[in-house]
């Protein structure tokens, strides 16, 4: 009985994302934001070379950070402040991998907007309550501590009415982390294949989506693209539990609808997000 | 450098390892590298306060060599994965059933260390045979995809229905071959990918590795750089060992329990992500020192650790104080003392069964000579609950190994001071690295060739744990699964590498 006091004794300490902003406040890595500024020479090429990833390319004289492969290790903050710095901002999946590139090019806005659209319409029957199954297939084990950390007191995501279950029959979303290791690709296929429909795929951090550091070798390949059809690409490495939350509310259409760019500056933070129907989706679905 | 192991005969090799083993060495494990005459083997032991190898050429014609599992139990799991990695066999290996690398006969080898570019190898999935026989005695696959918020992992139990008599365990699912990705990569980037072999002990991982290269490279890590490194190692461990017990509440249903415990590893988790940008500590340690000083100023830092101790101290006294919470734990998943010594248990496994290494004491490294550690007794029960113990034990320790260090950091000048010795480029030559991950001792074999590296392998102690795993088994049931795998508190990244 001693317990129940305890779990009283600190109030309420759930974050209210997505209804309030939240995260950790300055100096927290949550992606690394480009500048909508020419390239230095030769300073943006010492960037280019010192990602590990390959994740910095100059178009048109303009430099671009692919955040599907960005670890976001600071080495091209350190080489090149005045075009990459970190920002806290973890709101950044998006529904086409190609978005992942900041910043965005119109044309790819328009796909955005198109591939936002269709999802929206596959999800509509998922927007009270969703059921997720997990698939760890060849991550380095820190993205499962993030996923799991969803469930505690602070995300606590069950008062959004989004639950873990054990059986792909009962999951609308099959939220998979790692670079696809060989020996997982038929499970996870399988796990897939058993889910009813619709449902919905998140590739969760940058081996998810890439492959990342580790990338196509003789056990793994260059993340799940391959392998199942992605609904939503998450940033990270690994993924923060806000930014996997973000991800998950995206996948299913549950975003407030007043959250836009953070735009109206020089930095490119991410790719505007809406709502893609007209229902008031902060309303928070009960069990 | 493998010219002077020319000689050495695969006869012999067995004999030295066993002979050192006998006389008091521990076994470390045993790594294999692919080089022009054949595959080299490195024993790795520790004797005392340092750690030596015993090296043996297996020539390519020959392609095996006689065992060291009949003489050393432990080296079962390292035999099997070198069998599978470069094709080569111990003769004498009792059971060689897959491990990290099933291949279909005739598919190509990955051969880490013979730079060669990658060949996509062809895995042979299909189900063990059962291994007992006998009437009503069946099957449960567990895994590879788990029941909740796991990383993939394969346990075949064979039972009768209650007990557990039998259990094997396959790793390949996720075995990711990251080992060879090192070859090529500079040491700045070898770090990173370090950190990303097991991903919940990326501190550790990355010391081991930085420890060898900076061995090779004779470069002493300024101070404040070998205190940061303690700061982040130890709040680290406070992570994973909150998650063991966080595992353990949920297990046992203990709701408030686990939401208290899982408040205070959130804590943990921002409180380093404050410090570094990074909740895993990422990107912290690095060749020649670490990348940035902790951003906190002191008295913030001691604040926010003096809140998450009082809390988790409170929570677990309650906890190590709730019936239904430590009647789960008693007596489950024992591990005897022997059994832990002869195979060389690491961490809190091996310290719950009165095993002592720990190479924070042993070998001293970062700025642990420099504080007074509270060295934690090893406990003799051997089961889940003792591993719990000692784990409390240890949160306690590193709370007060972070406020020394918080303490120390601060009575340097942090804006003056150096935290990285530049490495030099151009390194050659072999070095075996090591740190005391959450898990236990984390070894990093690294093979410098002209500044790249040419061989790594890391050994995280979950692979060298889990190979022990099978032994805590027969007195229990399947309701004990949960604890007693959450007890071992192992990282599946780390062992299938």
């Amino acid at each position: 009985m001693p317990w129940i006091p305890r779990g009283l004794r600190e109030g309420i300490v759930t974050s209210r994302y997505p209804r309030r902003p939240d995260g950790y406040g300055p100096g927290f890595r949550g992606s690394v934001v480009v500048a909508n500024a020419p390239a230095p020479e030769p300073r943006i090429a010492s960037a280019v070379e010192a990602c590990p990833t390959d994740a910095i390319t100059v178009e048109n004289g303009l430099p671009r950070l692919d955040r599907g492969r960005c670890i976001l290790c600071g080495r091209c903050t350190e080489l090149c402040p005045e075009l990459f710095r970190f920002d806290p901002d973890f709101e950044t999946s998006a529904e086409r991998r190609e978005a992942l590139v900041v910043p965005e090019l119109v044309a790819d806005e328009a796909a955005l907007i198109l591939a936002r659209t269709e999802l929206g319409r596959a999800v509509k029957a998922l927007r009270r309550s969703v059921h997720i199954r997990h698939v760890d297939a060849g991550s380095d084990g820190a993205d499962e501590w993030e996923v799991a950390a969803l469930t505690n007191p602070v995300y606590d995501v069950q008062r959004l009415g989004i639950y873990f279950t054990a059986s792909p029959r009962h999951a609308d979303v099959l939220l998979a982390t790692g670079v696809g290791a060989a020996g997982m690709l038929d499970a996870l296929r399988q796990t897939y294949d058993v889910m009813p429909e619709p449902k919905v795929v998140i590739a969760a951090g940058v081996d998810a989506v890439s492959g990342g550091l580790l990338g196509e070798g003789y056990a793994s390949r260059s993340g799940l693209a391959d392998s199942l059809p992605v609904d939503v690409f998450v940033p990270g490495s690994p993924p923060t539990p806000f930014g996997l939350l973000f991800a998950i509310l995206l996948a299913i259409g549950r975003l407030p609808r007043a959250r836009g760019s953070a735009g109206g500056n020089d930095w490119a933070r991410r790719t505007p997000h809406g709502p893609a129907s007209a229902e008031d989706p902060t309303r928070e679905a009960g069990p | 450098m493998s010219d002077s192991f020319a000689g050495l005969s695969t006869e012999g090799f067995a004999d030295r390892v066993s002979e050192r083993v006998k006389n008091g060495a521990r076994f470390c494990g045993l790594f294999a590298t692919a080089e022009s005459e054949g595959t080299r083997l490195v024993a790795v032991l520790s004797e005392g306060e340092t750690l030596q190898s015993e090296n043996v050429i297996v020539a390519d014609d020959a392609g095996c060599y006689p065992a060291l599992t009949p003489h050393i139990p432990a080296a079962a799991w390292y035999e099997r994965e070198i069998h599978e990695l470069f094709g080569i066999e111990p003769e004498g290996h009792a059971r060689l059933d897959p491990l990290v690398l099933p291949l279909v006969s005739g598919s190509p080898r990955p051969r880490p260390g013979s730079g060669k570019p990658f060949e996509p190898v062809e895995l042979d999935p299909s189900p063990l045979p059962a291994h007992l026989r006998g009437e009503g005695v069946f099957t449960i696959p567990y895994g590879p995809v788990r029941s909740g918020v796991f990383e993939s992992i394969e346990y075949l139990v064979e039972t009768p229905g209650e007990d557990i008599p039998h259990l094997r365990t396959r790793v390949f699912h996720k075995h990711r071959g990251i080992e060879v990705r090192f070859e090529g990569m500079d040491p700045d980037d070898g770090v990173l990918l370090a950190e990303r072999c097991e991903g919940v002990a990326s501190v550790a991982h990355a010391i081991a590795f930085c420890g060898a290269v900076e061995q090779l490279s004779r470069t002493e890590i300024p101070e404040g750089a070998a205190l940061v490194r303690v700061l982040h190692a130890e709040l680290e461990r406070i992570a994973n060992h909150l998650d063991s017990a966080i595992r353990h509440t949920e297990a046992a249903g203990q709701a408030v329990a686990y939401a208290r415990l899982s408040l205070h590893k959130e804590r943990v988790q921002r409180l380093r992500g404050r410090l570094c940008g990074s909740r895993f500590g990422r990107g912290v340690v690095v060749p020649g020192g670490v990348s940035t000083p902790p951003v906190l100023d002191v008295a913030e830092l001691f604040a926010a650790i003096d809140q998450i101790d009082n809390g988790v101290k409170d929570d677990l006294r309650l906890l190590m104080a709730t019936p239904s919470f430590v009647d789960r734990l008693r007596g489950t998943g024992v591990i005897g003392q022997e059994l832990a010594r002869q195979f060389g248990a690491l961490g809190p496994v091996g310290r719950g069964s009165g095993q002592k290494a720990d190479g924070r004491v042993e070998r001293p490294y970062a700025a642990y000579g420099l504080l007074g550690q509270q060295l934690v007794d090893p406990r003799t029960e051997g089961d889940a609950l003792a591993r719990q113990r000692i784990r409390n034990d240890e949160i306690s320790g590193a709370f007060h190994l972070i406020r020394q260090t918080i303490d120390r950091l601060s009575q340097t000048n942090m804006s003056t001071q150096v935290w990285a010795e530049p490495i030099d480029r151009d390194l050659s030559g072999e070095a075996i690295g090591w740190a005391e991950a959450p898990q236990g001792e984390v070894l990093y074999f690294v093979v410098l060739d002209e500044g790249r590296l040419a061989r790594v392998k890391p050994r995280s102690a979950s692979f060298h744990n889990l190979g022990l795993f099978h032994a805590a088994f027969p007195k229990d049931i399947l309701t004990d699964f949960a604890f007693i795998e959450a007890s071992f508190g192992l990282s599946i990244a780390g062992v299938a590498g």
